[in-house]
């Protein structure tokens, strides 16, 4: 029994391996700090890892939700994704023609997970979003840069940065494009993030969702960069669909890796 | 080796298989509601080793808390609110309201040791049941109620403390947030909940 499950497994780990790796950069994995550390250990290690170079675009979505109806807008299941789920697109097998290589956003959690699922993948975890996101295009770690980090807060300023289109910006270190300047991105445990009871409080506009003020405290530019994304990522709920907010897959680097279970 | 074959299960039952879950929902169309709970395909283990899905709890009100077991601090005081709202609501001929417990911990909450938390805390009536799922469905269960969780190392996990009512279609109702928090209120709802 326990040979045929693995043999099961092996066999879908190597349906999965040729799944577009030159799509997906090569993360090697070391210790990071968190912005919210656990208790008194603040390293947190983070294995290899695969990341998706570009974020999920809309024709991307969009072959998505030909292939599987079920994530179609007038299909969704409601408890999986709410009203404003890719309402911006015509039809349902129809994204808006001039976003076909823009971010595809307004996506549940939901259905970001199940889009990576069916490409083999996984969505990143937030440990792994925000060591990738570290990287500048020359280091891997640009946190001390402050030209690094001030970069990223005036692309957080800018308004519909939705609207880029992806793989125009310069890559980093890792080869990945957009983690910063274009949109937020879901993360498996976004729900890991917890920084107050009040979140589920908050309004539920778009501009609602993240509340500087706690940012009281945060030691440094680079935190408050991360500060805003923890919080976003705090104040969300798994079926939002916001225009801010999009998606990109992960994969983990070994197949070791993925038949052990902590 | 029973959880291996579990997250394999949920392997498959989360990958691509877009025709059987079409027919699935066409089957459910008309009796389930879009925002029910019974939706989730997971699996679940109770304490008493059963198999279960949460379609399986269809047409009783749910009353349901997210713990693990070898939580000192929150846990045993949600699990006191969650006596005592049981004591409140039955003493109103409420009878057939479900309690559900879903551990966030399911690599170490077994259903053994699920069955002697129930023990130790007096719960081992009908009207209490213990859920150890997949890792992945715990995390689909707990965002579907919007409850957040961190291990913060190998033993514990820090997590919100909401209590939520389900009505008998599987649709939510109402939340309850914080510790001790056990008044006519929430009672209250879970009567109304139960009533239709």
């Amino acid at each position: 029994m326990r040979k045929l499950i693995l043999l099961m497994a092996g066999f879908f780990l190597i349906s999965n391996a040729s799944a577009q790796n030159n799509q997906m950069a090569l993360i090697e994995g070391g210790n990071y700090t968190p912005l919210y550390g656990v208790g008194e250990q603040s390293e947190t290690a983070v294995g290899d890892f695969y990341l998706d170079k570009l974020p999920v675009t809309y024709a991307d979505f969009q072959e998505f939700v030909r292939n599987h109806s079920k994530w179609q807008k007038s299909n969704v299941t409601k408890l999986f994704a709410d009203s404003r789920y890719l309402s911006n697109w015509e039809n349902d097998l129809k994204a808006p023609a001039n976003l076909m290589d823009k971010p595809v956003t307004m996506v549940s959690w939901f259905a970001a997970k199940a889009y990576c699922e069916c490409q083999g993948k996984r969505l990143p975890t937030v440990d792994e979003w925000e060591y990738a996101a570290m990287a500048s295009t020359s280091k891997r770690d640009s946190r001390s840069d402050s030209l690094y980090n001030v970069s990223i807060l005036r692309s957080y300023e800018q308004p519909k940065t939705y609207m880029k289109t992806v793989g125009n910006s310069e890559a980093n270190y890792w080869g990945v494009q957009d983690m910063h300047g274009m949109v937020w991105e879901w993360t498996q445990d976004f729900n890991s993030i917890i920084l107050t009871g009040e979140s589920r409080n908050n309004g539920n506009t778009d501009a609602g969702l993240f509340c500087a003020a706690g940012a009281i405290g945060a030691k440094d530019m680079m935190n408050y960069a991360a500060f805003m994304r923890f919080a976003m990522r705090s104040s969300l709920k798994a079926n939002f669909s916001l225009t801010t907010l999009g998606f990109r897959c992960a994969k983990d680097a070994g197949p070791q890796n993925q038949l052990t279970f902590k | 080796m029973r959880y291996f074959s579990l997250i394999l299960l949920s392997f498959f039952l989360f990958s691509c298989q877009e025709n059987t879950q079409i027919e699935q929902s066409e089957n459910m169309e008309e009796t389930m509601d879009d925002l029910s709970i019974y939706q989730l395909p997971s699996e679940w283990n109770t304490q008493d080793g059963q198999t279960i899905e949460f379609k399986d709890l269809k047409g009783k009100p749910l009353v349901v808390v997210m713990i693990y077991t070898a939580c000192r601090t929150a846990c045993p005081r949600l699990v006191a609110d969650m006596r005592m709202i049981e004591e409140r609501v039955s003493s109103k001929k409420m009878k057939d309201v479900q309690y559900v417990m879903v551990s966030i911990d399911p690599i170490n909450d077994t259903p053994e040791k699920l069955k002697q938390f129930a023990k130790d805390n007096q719960m081992e009536g009908p009207e209490w049941l213990f859920l150890q799922g997949t890792e992945d469905g715990v995390r689909d269960f707990a965002n579907i109620m919007a409850v957040k969780y961190k291990q913060i190392n190998p033993i514990d996990f820090s997590h919100s403390n909401i209590i939520s009512v389900f009505d008998r279609q599987g649709v939510m109702k109402y939340q309850k947030e914080g510790l001790g928090l056990v008044n006519e209120e929430i009672v209250n709802k879970i009567v109304a909940v139960a009533k239709n």
